[in-house]
């Protein structure tokens, strides 16, 4: 029996393949598995090779396997795209309709079964997909009851004869597979997983919930891939809290709208990726001048321009740190997990109204999009932190029309807050440098002073766990550093190099700026190499830890920045390769 | 009872003296008090220039943003708190060059807000270039041969993106002037005010003259209806826009607001963070 199974179906866009990934996956979540997906999927909405990889394990997975046991193909390119992927003991299973060739180096057996054919024989086309999970079912010797509970959650309001007639198109699947495989049924059977029921969602799924769960009631965006799902969330969850969502004109309306949001005492946020973060630097500017909490998801694309819309990178990030002229207060959280995103994303609001800044919440496409398991999570474990949001009946009567003191100098820095509406708080704000109570002021000693104020909330920021950390030797012989998706290949590439007596740690950055020196110092200075592993061309995170930590000779850049995730055997083997060299 | 008086500040503007803008901070102020808002509940937003400067002239909360992104900024704080009052303001530059985006979809977003646009047709901050309300051949220093763009039609532009409450008024009718945007507080939706408001420093021929020369009043136009929108265009054209008071208002039209499925009755900016156990764990349910 299998520890682990890899699984993809592959066709054209706008077929149905990304529901035939999502029936499998849910089917294999409710036995308890751990599961991890990956789309392949291009900027169009009908047309184009795309598919769904699908691995699925009894422990935990956060990336995507180099092979592929597998392969669902309802066309040609799917084959002659993925093939390669397959190993002697995998299996192709193809659509009879599309007279599917079998590629000369191929080494993966292929079965051609009728899926469509089957399929209008019951009624529809469209449930080639389900005879096509069949098919699957009978490789892994999983009952058809397996499937039932999804069946009818999908197709229940359609009716039951809808259902009926789905579950039959998965039992034909299964029967015309069971024929063909003959002694090799079950072949592709996994070892039984827990049954413990757990959360499969994409990491914007966790960021939304996490956005809603902190007490977000507005925001306000413009659709960009991969962060429509955050705003497709809110708009269909926020109703039900009083809240909403404005879909604006740009990205300038968003981030704005969200700063007179806040303003106005509202926990709200926006999300985009590069394109629009781009829009957004004013308003990042404005958010650290008037000292306005500004909570914005980055989920990163490949860039740079319109790039790469569909495809993973992790390029923004120095953009993230740096990017408004000027200079401002400003956190950068990357969370690396499902579990990460949700919490991360709530202590991103907590912090943004605590220091009253703004706060990027860093994702990236895999991470985004990428869909896995996640533990339930714990709402008690929940904290809301306004900071110093003053409340109407604490504050003291005024006098004279004077101003109420909002950017007061105080020693972290954090100057208490008052919202419009209250009585007793009429301040101004502005993003000309100003007084302590908001008028404009060029005055040098008030420059500095509101400066160096602004710059000092920094040193007050309150993150739990800034690094993830697994280090079991005091004195490795390489220390793997990634930050976002990549947390997952480098789990895999840790336990493999291991394995192969290769004394390895691994650190994920989570709090990316203010930069967690004293977290990251003794990893780095314990290791004989520091191998940085990151999707983009020029090593940003290496080189912010060369700017924070020093140590330059011993950090080395591993760089993939082709559009695809790093694959475990893939980065064991190049680890391997840099050692072996001895590059490093 | 608020008088106009609770809105003075003890800020001294910053504009040139017999800046229209003064009239328009004035009729602000009297506004607000005749509609009888008190100033903890006024907030007057505004973007750069000469113009954006009136949020720190007047006492109510006040935000001087970026340029040309009052608007956007503006919205965000009315959805947050719904019974704030909120005024939006800026000069033509910032309405109508760098922030038209934002302008013409917040006229036809119609949020119950106030705009209010102090239109001098140059960049005055900057010390003299065109603007998008120049006219042809207006000579600035960054048109040294005469403008060669025509000037925008805002209000006709307004009209057409579905805005609806259009008006316009001038600095030297502060009686006008204030009940405009009185009516403007008062209107259920986006108000768009046009107002000008003459530089009288870098722009030597839309002066306070010209316009008392050129202006029609709506007022004394006989038989003019401002609920039509076909004749409000038609005056427009046949005015070439300089005319003052109200020239259409739709109150009939709900505002954005009125028409958000499930948005709260009461200011977001009062509901409680924190959710029910029961309704985050059937939030999470729905990812088994």
């Amino acid at each position: 029996m299998l520890h682990q199974l890899s699984w993809k179906v592959g066709g054209q866009q706008g077929e149905g393949i990304e529901s035939t990934g999502e029936i499998f996956s849910m089917a294999m979540n409710r036995l308890g598995y751990f599961l991890y997906g990956y789309r392949h999927f291009s900027s169009r909405i009908k047309g184009g090779h795309t598919n769904n990889k699908i691995c699925v394990r009894t422990t935990e997975v956060r990336t995507i396997p180099d092979d592929l046991d597998i392969l669902v193909a309802f066309d040609q390119e799917t084959i002659e795209v993925n093939y390669k992927e397959l190993t002697a003991s995998s299996v192709i299973l193809a659509d009879a309709k599309f007279k599917p060739q079998h590629p000369e180096d191929c080494v993966a057996t292929m079965y051609v079964i009728p899926f469509t054919e089957i399929a209008s024989e019951l009624g529809t086309s469209l449930m080639k997909n389900m005879v096509a999970i069949g098919a699957t079912s009978a490789l892994l010797n999983l009952d058809k009851s397996v499937f039932q509970g999804v069946v009818d959650e999908i197709f229940g309001r359609k009716g039951e004869s809808i259902v009926e007639k789905n579950m039959e198109a998965i039992q034909q699947g299964y029967e015309i597979m069971a024929q063909n495989l003959g002694d090799r049924i079950g072949e592709w059977e996994l070892e039984p997983a827990d049954g413990k029921r757990r959360l499969f969602m994409i990491g914007n799924d966790a960021i939304a919930l996490g956005a809603l769960a902190a007490g977000v009631r507005f925001m306000a965006a413009y659709p960009i891939t991969p962060a429509t799902e955050i705003m497709e969330y809110m708009i269909k969850k926020l109703p039900d809290f009083g809240g909403t969502v404005i879909q604006t004109e740009d990205e300038i309306a968003a981030a704005t709208m969200a700063i007179g949001a806040n303003y106005g005492g509202v926990r709200s946020f926006t999300a985009s990726a590069g394109p629009g973060l781009s829009l957004m630097m004013e308003a990042i500017g404005l958010s650290g001048m008037t000292e306005q909490p500004l909570v914005i998801v980055d989920t990163q694309r490949g860039g740079p321009s319109t790039g790469l819309p569909t495809k993973q990178e992790q390029s923004d990030l120095m953009q993230m740190i740096y990017g408004t002229h000027g200079e401002i207060p400003k956190v950068v959280i990357a969370p690396s997990t499902g579990q990460e995103a949700f919490f991360d994303t709530i202590e991103a609001f907590n912090i943004a109204e605590e220091l009253q800044l703004p706060v990027i919440v860093l994702s990236d496409l895999q991470l985004s999009l990428g869909k896995q398991t996640v533990e339930p999570f714990d709402y008690s474990k929940i904290g809301l932190r306004r900071g110093r949001l003053q409340t109407e009946t604490d504050l003291p009567e005024v006098e004279d029309k004077s101003y109420f003191k909002r950017f007061e100098v105080t020693e972290d820095g954090v100057s208490p807050r008052v919202v419009p509406g209250m009585k007793n708080g009429i301040h101004h704000v502005t993003g000309v440098e100003h007084d302590e109570t908001g008028k404009p002021s060029e005055a040098a000693a008030n420059r500095q002073m509101q400066m160096d104020k602004r710059m000092r909330k920094l040193k007050h920021v309150n993150f739990p766990n800034p690094i993830y950390q697994y280090a079991p030797h005091e004195d490795a012989d390489v220390l793997l550093v990634g930050f976002n998706s990549t947390r997952g290949v480098l789990e895999e590439v840790q336990a493999n190099l291991n394995a192969q007596g290769i004394r390895a740690n691994h650190a994920q950055v989570r709090l990316i700026h203010p930069f967690p020196v004293s977290h990251v110092a003794p990893l780095v200075t314990t290791a004989k190499k520091v191998l940085v592993v990151e999707n983009n061309a020029t090593g940003q995170l290496a080189n912010i830890i060369k700017m924070n930590v020093g140590m330059h000779d011993k950090i080395v850049n591993v760089l993939k920045y082709d559009g695809t995730p790093f694959l475990p055997r893939e980065l064991t083997n190049r680890v391997k390769e840099l050692l072996a060299d001895g590059y490093i | 009872m608020v008088t106009f008086k609770d809105f003075r500040n003890n800020v001294k503007p910053n504009w040139c003296p017999g800046c229209g803008d003064f009239s328009v901070q004035a009729a602000i102020q009297r506004a607000a008090a005749n509609v009888g808002i008190e100033p903890t509940d006024l907030a007057v937003i505004s973007g750069i220039g000469c113009s954006g400067r009136i949020s720190g002239y007047i006492h109510s909360y006040g935000f001087h943003g970026i340029h040309g992104r009052a608007l956007p900024i503006a919205q965000g704080l009315k959805m947050a708190n719904r019974d704030l009052n909120v005024i939006a303001s800026g000069g033509d530059g910032d309405g109508f060059a760098i922030g038209m985006g934002h302008t013409i979809h917040a006229i036809r977003r119609n949020i119950d807000i106030t705009y209010i646009v102090m239109d001098n047709q140059i960049y005055g901050l900057t010390k003299g270039q065109t603007s998008p309300r120049s006219a042809a051949g207006f000579k600035t220093k960054s048109t040294p041969g005469g403008a060669i763009e025509p000037s925008l039609a805002p209000l006709e532009m307004a009209l057409t993106a579905g805005a609806t409450f259009v008006a316009q008024g001038f600095s030297s009718d502060l009686k006008e002037l204030t009940s405009i945007i009185e009516a403007g507080i008062n209107h259920k939706g986006f108000s768009f005010i046009n107002v000008f408001s003459p530089c009288v420093t870098y722009n030597k021929i839309n002066t306070y003259d010209w316009f008392k020369e050129h202006i029609t009043k709506l007022s004394n136009v006989e038989g003019y209806d401002p609920s039509n929108r076909g004749q409000a265009m038609a005056t427009l054209m046949e005015h070439e826009s300089l005319v003052t008071g109200i020239i259409y208002q739709n109150a009939e039209q709900p505002s954005y607001q009125e028409q958000v499925n499930g948005y709260a009755q009461t200011p977001l900016s009062t509901e409680e963070l924190m959710m029910s156990n029961r309704d985050f764990d059937k939030l999470v349910k729905e990812f088994m």
